[in-house]
């Protein structure tokens, strides 16, 4: 799509080696003289799981589908809101416990946009961008999996059976 | 009854040749497995031969009876086709990538 809006947006799908977020990096990456707002996001991994305890997570990803998913959602999000930049980095390899696995930021003139926007992009990182986390337990380890991607798998079996019953109605949001 | 002949018309085209003649050589497809895909096969990629014609699904048919543990994930996962989610209807070509998605969980 337009050059322009890409160079305004990074993405960034971190390998093993990266350490840690560097936070300051995205949010300087989308501060703009002519934003009001800058909104983030960080997502961080949590010790517990159903009562068990977590000892590390490991990310890995489709890595080129994943960059591609994830400048695809950002096209999509300056679709439906007027953004200056946005910023999406997501890490891979292991994570410690408490620390950010994926950072979202995006700026506007005004903050509703920008609110909104950060919201849809870690939403749809949540549904659609090929990454998986496994989470290690003391005495074992279980691949996690997003609601978000099931709700969609769902909801795209329900309407795209064999028959051919394709509505063109308004029902899009 | 004649009131809407010019809709009736179409019938003369069933004798178009679209269904080529499926002597074409086999197209050769590769594979990858990701996270818990890997994980029931065992190998993180594999190459299948199908013949020219075949779909995404036709694939998947072919991958459940190479490693039946897929079984699995069948009804969770999705495919995607040179780095985009496609469905099984999906025509491949040769050369094709076709990505076993499982459950995903970014974030």
């Amino acid at each position: 799509m337009a050059s322009a809006a890409a160079e305004m947006d990074l993405v960034d799908i971190l390998d093993a080696s990266s350490g840690p977020i560097d936070i300051a990096r995205y949010v300087d990456f989308v501060r703009d003289p002519a934003a009001g707002a800058i909104a983030t996001f960080e997502g961080t991994t949590r010790d517990t799981f159903e009562g068990k305890l977590v000892e590390e997570l490991r990310y890995e990803a489709y890595v080129p589908m994943a960059a591609r998913r994830l400048a695809a959602i950002c096209a999509e999000a300056r679709g439906s809101w007027p953004l200056l930049r946005l910023a999406v980095a997501h890490r891979l390899g292991t994570v410690g416990v408490g620390e950010a696995s994926v950072f979202v930021a995006a700026s506007a003139v005004h903050r509703a946009e920008a609110m909104e926007a950060c919201r849809y992009l870690i939403d749809e990182v949540k549904a659609s961008v090929p990454i998986w986390k496994k989470e290690v337990y003391e005495n074992g380890e279980v691949w996690k999996e997003n609601k978000e991607f099931l709700e969609r798998r769902a909801a795209h079996h329900e309407m795209d059976p064999a028959h051919e019953l394709k509505e063109t109605s308004n029902g899009e949001e | 009854m004649e009131i809407a002949g010019g809709l009736n018309d179409g019938t003369g085209e069933m004798n178009e040749s679209k269904v080529e003649k499926s002597a074409g050589q086999d197209i050769k497809i590769k594979v990858l497995f990701f996270a818990r895909a890997r994980d029931l096969t065992g190998v993180s990629e594999t190459s299948l031969e199908m013949p020219d014609g075949s779909t995404a699904g036709d694939c998947m048919r072919n991958l459940l009876v190479k490693f039946p543990s897929l079984q699995e994930i069948y009804n969770s996962m999705v495919l995607a086709i040179n780095e985009e989610y496609a469905a099984e209807s999906t025509l491949l070509t040769s050369k094709d990538e076709l990505a076993i998605i499982p459950p995903i969980s970014g974030g």
